[in-house]
């Protein structure tokens, strides 16, 4: 599973290397969200402080949507999706591939989206480590549901519309916890983050079981 | 001689529109069949199931001695299939994009140069992305990628399509070649004429299930059991 996941990382950095959609398209859309959320609330400096946490995950989320998109049009074009399936690959381990190149190539995107937070919201950051700490959980949770649901919509000729409807709601619960943990490590909210990291782990633990064993029988659907 | 893939009645559906109504077929090792027949009467779905590409709702599919459904992994990596699409990465090279499906696919790395030599892509040409070659030279990547996985069965739809003569002619050398060697081909083309001199075998397909079967070098029409009518009508 592991060699199988280590190549399709290996095809998928070299794709995004060469592409650059990830840093030309997707980064760009993130900060603009940033950027209007700033206008939009740009009078109330202490509501945009204190909705820091919450618009820089909504961020996060629209463009983790896009990777998940660009994600799997590469295996439609030139329908290199069967090609993947007539190759014998572990389906779990082109399930851990494309969340582990998701979680990278999001990572990244975050901590440009970190930068954008101090700048443009003046939000103060306190514990690095457990910043990082949220932000990889997270990131892996919506990594790995995103790729299910990406899969699955990726064999519908509605993948386009069809992809944020299913991913957006069933990554709500890792939304919502993010939020709060950050909220806490920015300083917004009194109070402890380790629940909330918890509760992260917990559902990058879940959707990530539920992913290697799904993504077989996912990748086999016409 | 030992029967390399084997169906039985096989039925596959899509939605509710049967695409194989019942597929009788057996293929021994070196054999090349011809599947002729006019468009949608299931060609390529039938190589696709082959594949493993299409799941049958009834009826077996065995491959080298061993069931398809049950070992499909395994079976997939002793399986080259070329069809309409060539399965290439854009922003891959040639050379990367070959890279990659023989790794993954557990063949090694040893025939690339061979292959990229054979169909005249060596050298820069093997540095270029995908994306910047024309349909002709994507397809004869896909024919390298082909023969360098060193597969035991060959599934070929449309092969010829996209070719230029001489590049058709090579593919045709590489089948005869292959065959003699004991690699097992079904392909699928509307170059009747080309595909009938190629083939040991030629199985004419309608609505889905094998109509006729006959020796490419005799007239005599081999009727399969299940379909004895329908053949009669097409003999």
């Amino acid at each position: 599973m592991l060699h199988d996941a280590l190549l399709i990382i290996r095809k998928d950095l070299k794709i995004e290397f060469r592409s650059k959609v990830t840093t030309n398209q997707v980064a760009p859309m993130a900060i603009v969200i940033l950027i209007l959320f700033a206008f939009a609330l740009d009078t109330h400096q202490h509501k945009l402080i204190l909705a820091a946490p919450g618009l820089f995950w909504v961020a996060v989320l629209f463009s983790m949507s896009l990777a998940i998109h660009r994600s799997f049009s590469i295996e439609t074009s030139s329908s290199t999706r069967d090609g993947l399936r007539l190759l014998g690959l572990d389906p779990g381990g082109i399930f851990l591939g494309k969340v582990i190149v998701l979680t990278i190539e999001m990572f990244v995107l975050e901590i440009i989206l970190g930068f954008g937070i101090v700048v443009l919201y003046s939000a103060t950051l306190h514990n690095y480590f457990l910043l990082i700490s949220i932000t990889i959980l997270s990131t892996l949770g919506l990594a790995a549901a995103g790729t299910i649901f990406g899969s699955l919509a990726s064999s519908f000729k509605t993948k386009d519309t069809l992809l944020p409807l299913l991913f957006l709601p069933i990554s709500a619960p890792v939304l919502l916890s993010a939020t709060k943990a950050f909220q806490t490590e920015l300083g917004t909210v009194i109070g402890s983050s380790h629940p909330w990291i918890r509760i992260l782990g917990v559902f990058a633990v879940v959707y990530l079981t539920v992913g290697v064993l799904a993504f077989g029988p996912l990748l086999e659907e016409q | 001689m030992e029967n390399v893939i084997t169906l039985q009645s096989v039925v596959a559906l899509s939605g509710s529109y049967p695409i194989l109504s019942g597929v009788d077929l057996e293929v021994a090792r070196g054999e090349i069949i011809f599947l002729q027949g006019s468009n949608g009467t299931g060609k390529t779905s039938l190589l696709r199931a082959i594949g493993g590409l299409v799941s049958i709702s009834s009826g077996t599919i065995y491959i080298l001695g061993q069931d398809l459904l049950k070992n499909k992994r395994v079976l997939r990596q002793k399986m080259g299939f070329l069809s309409h699409s060539d399965f290439l990465y854009e922003d891959l090279t040639i050379e990367e994009n070959m890279r990659f499906y023989l790794k993954a696919s557990g063949a090694g790395l040893d025939h690339i140069d061979q292959a990229l030599d054979h169909m005249g892509l060596s050298g820069r040409l093997s540095k270029v992305l995908t994306s910047r070659l024309s349909v002709g030279q994507r397809r004869r990547a896909a024919i390298a990628t082909l023969i360098a996985r060193q597969c035991e069965i060959w599934l070929l739809d449309e092969p010829h399509a996209g070719l230029d003569a001489d590049a058709r002619d090579l593919l045709d050398s590489l089948i005869t070649q292959a065959s003699s060697q004991g690699v097992t081909i079904i392909l699928s083309s509307h170059e009747a004429n080309r595909a009938v001199e190629l083939s040991t075998r030629v199985i004419t397909m309608a609505g889905g299930h094998i109509v006729a079967s006959h020796l490419s070098t005799s007239d005599e029409i081999l009727i399969p059991k299940s379909t004895k009518s329908d053949s009669t009508n097409v003999a």
